[in-house]
């Protein structure tokens, strides 16, 4: 955000995830806030932001296959032993 | 050489993060995820004295796999530095889901929305999404980095790494909608009022 008066939807909006994250500034948290207090469609776009965020963070794991987690693991107990191919110092 | 102490140790911290370390390379894509997690792990350990809290270690390892990323990327001519951020229209997956509102009898309409995504259709989109796009996504939200150490993790100014994740995260909102379309998600009705999906 770059003045200090109100905001419009649009701009809260575009602030919602660092919201989320807690990474807003006092001011521009106090500006969001200010919004928010009067804006039911935004209050309705930061609880849907924080769902959002969540399946990203949450729901996007891939699993190892099992035959590249047995030749990871082997490079893994290779790990620094002489034939491993760690360099000195 | 690494002691004894110091090679279990290691050991034990890549055998800790090595999902972690494979869904990351997976997510950043590009490269074959395994030479990824392998070339991390041999660098790893040539540097693990360099690693004073062991507390930081799931940290550390993502941040070797990710310049082991970025500098393959680079070498093959792929990282696109500095590309003009696309401007992506103003897109509100909140707003479409409202106006298209495509479960009619539900009270819940976005959460059920978001419900109907697995890891792998979630995945799926984020497959989508340009390079210059998903590589901030993954590292600012699901792996945490802050934006001024995805910049730095990317070689990118700070204000093209902001720019990036505003348009990326409208971006990823239009691809959830036009994949849940794609694929069912969603009943056809939804489209079928306004054609494709904006």
């Amino acid at each position: 955000m770059t003045t200090h008066g109100p905001i419009g939807c649009q701009e809260a909006v575009a602030s919602l995830w660092e919201m989320v994250d807690g990474r807003l500034d006092e001011l521009d948290q106090q500006r969001l806030d200010r919004h928010l207090a009067w804006c039911l469609r935004c209050c309705g776009e930061l609880a849907f932001a924080r769902e959002l965020r969540g399946m990203l963070r949450d729901r996007s794991g891939v699993a190892v296959p099992h035959d590249v987690r047995r030749r990871l693991e082997s490079v893994i107990d290779g790990l620094a032993t002489p034939a491993g191919g760690e360099v000195p110092g | 050489m690494l002691g004894v102490d110091e090679r279990t140790e290691l050991q034990r911290l890549c055998r800790q993060e090595l999902p972690g370390l494979y869904s990351l390379a997976r997510r950043l894509g590009g490269a074959e995820p395994e030479e990824l997690v392998q070339d991390t792990l041999e660098r790893a350990c040539r540097s693990f004295r360099t690693l004073r809290d062991r507390q930081a270690a799931c940290k550390w390892l993502r941040t070797i796999l990710t310049n082991v990323w970025r500098d393959r990327m680079r070498r093959d001519g792929r990282l696109p530095d500095q590309v003009p951020v696309e401007d992506e229209g103003d897109f509100s997956l909140y707003r479409t889901l409202e106006e298209e509102d495509p479960f009619p009898y539900s009270d819940t309409l976005h959460i059920d929305f978001l419900g109907g995504f697995s890891e792998h259709d979630v995945h799926v989109v984020l497959e989508r999404l340009p390079l210059r796009y998903r590589a901030p996504l993954v590292l600012r939200y699901i792996e945490g980095f802050d934006a001024t150490e995805v910049a730095s993790l990317l070689d990118l100014p700070d204000g093209t790494v902001m720019s990036q994740l505003h348009r990326g995260r409208q971006r990823f909102e239009r691809e959830l909608w036009a994949y849940a379309v794609e694929s069912g998600l969603v009943d056809d009705h939804a489209t079928a009022r306004d054609g494709t999906p904006a």
